[in-house]
């Protein structure tokens, strides 16, 4: 089995036994990040972000710089080809020439779909519109592995933007592929998780999803709580944005009714939907999770580009 | 009752749901052509109490998907020396493209023009639904 040349768009591009080659890679390399300090030397990533961030792409950055390896790119489309009108088909098939491996950002649903099928060198989706950011997901399993020992067996509540919120679509389509995960969909009825991804979810006849709005009443049951920013950008009306914008606040006090083992995850940044005072509670594992998402795009893309 | 010839060699496109006959006139462009054509509405059917019929007197290409969109209960019926030689039932297509165009206005596919998406049939049961290649949004569509 190998990943080398793959492009990952979707989590379901990769089998189980091949997202946990990425896994089994992640852990190696943090246990001894040393060893894989020069893997990359001579490789070059691109980062062509056509939409604002600065976790996934200072964490892909980092990824390749920890493995020797070089990067270039742009973080706003106003500064690259595509405010000339340059199409994705034409910037992915020069950005080939350039460098050996691609991360792309887009707030059009679909974008990193329609490169990879332009370009020469593996793709990767960094987040596309409130579809997908599989490189988030890896990072997600990668932090449940860790510090729950299985990514299975787990009842997972997903809260906050559930209907624009890509880091949930990638991440319950992938933990609905292993066995005996239960869901619990916390969110206004606004943003509710569309009807696609449950559909793909009942495929499986032993699923079992409960929905509510109301975060309290299942606190209690959770192993799994991953808490949503409800995302301004993706409104076309800021009054809905306003009103929904602080429907969920977890703080010290809601917590006492969860687990002692409970992990708070959040794929960040946050605003006002986890409070400061639930850093410093040993469940809250959002900032480790981050620390975690180099480790997986550095697994990642080593095994994409064959130097692992 | 309206009596109406039956064609000699040709197609008759038969169990067309009431109402949907003249959509499909207009889009196999039967309006504009040089050979006999005859398009029967709220005929009596002992199967759907009125129905549609097309008589093409000729035999020319049916697009099958976009039949199967616009109405999957039609029967194609191909006539040779007065004798129907086959029968087709018209399925609900399992892929399209080049029919519609995503309804998502955040698909990357209603940005760049070059893009031809394939939709495939998600859920045929009650409404008909489609998955967009691109953007996997599900949306009903019909023509």
């Amino acid at each position: 089995m190998s990943l080398k040349g793959k492009h990952l768009i979707d989590p379901g591009d990769f089998t189980l036994t091949e997202l946990n080659s990425i896994f089994q890679l992640a852990e190696k390399i943090i246990e001894n990040r040393e060893d894989f300090s020069e893997i990359c030397k001579g490789k070059i990533l691109a980062t062509l972000f056509y939409e604002p961030s600065t976790r996934t792409r200072l964490s892909f950055e980092a990824a390749m710089l920890r493995m020797g390896g070089k990067v270039l790119g742009f973080s706003d489309a106003n500064v690259s080809s595509a405010a000339k009108g340059e199409s994705i088909a034409d910037t992915i098939r020069v950005i080939s020439s350039y460098s050996d491996i691609a991360v792309i950002r887009h707030p059009k649903e679909g974008a990193p779909k329609l490169a990879s099928k332009y370009s020469a060198i593996p793709v990767i989706n960094g987040g596309d519109g409130g579809h997908q950011h599989p490189t988030q997901t890896l990072t997600d399993l990668l932090t449940i592995k860790r510090l729950k020992g299985s990514l299975s067996g787990h009842r997972v509540a997903f809260c906050g933007d559930l209907k624009f919120g890509r880091t949930v679509h990638s991440l319950i389509k992938t933990l609905s592929r292993y066995p005996d995960n239960k869901f619990v969909l916390i969110s206004p009825n606004e943003l509710r998780l569309p009807e696609q991804i449950k559909e793909i979810l009942k495929k499986d006849p032993n699923f079992e999803i409960v929905e509510t709005e109301d975060l309290e009443s299942v606190l209690d049951s959770i192993d799994i709580l991953y808490m949503t920013r409800i995302q301004k950008e993706r409104f076309f009306n800021e009054a809905d944005y306003v009103r929904l914008k602080d429907s969920y606040i977890l703080d010290k006090n809601k917590l006492k009714s969860a687990k002692k083992d409970m992990l708070i995850m959040h794929p960040l940044p946050r605003v006002n939907e986890i409070a400061y005072d639930v850093d410093d509670d040993p469940r809250a594992v959002y900032f480790k999770q981050a620390e975690y998402g180099v480790y997986a795009r550095m697994a990642l893309m080593a095994l994409l580009l064959g130097v692992n | 009752m309206l009596k109406v010839e039956s064609i000699h060699n040709g197609i008759v496109i038969d169990h067309i749901t009431q109402g949907k006959g003249k959509r499909i006139f207009d889009r196999l462009n039967l309006g504009e052509v040089d050979y006999p054509v005859v398009l029967l509405r709220n005929v009596p059917s002992s199967k759907y109490g009125k129905k549609d019929i097309i008589k093409i007197e000729n035999c020319i290409d049916i697009d099958m998907t976009m039949l199967g969109l616009i109405d999957p209960n039609v029967t194609i019926n191909i006539i040779e020396d007065e004798k129907i030689i086959k029968k087709m039932k018209v399925k609900i297509p399992e892929e399209v493209q080049g029919l519609f165009k995503c309804k998502n206005p955040r698909c990357i596919s209603n940005t760049e023009a070059y893009i031809n998406p394939v939709f495939k049939l998600a859920k045929s049961n009650g409404t008909v639904e489609y998955t967009c290649e691109y953007c996997e949004e599900l949306t009903s569509y019909s023509l």
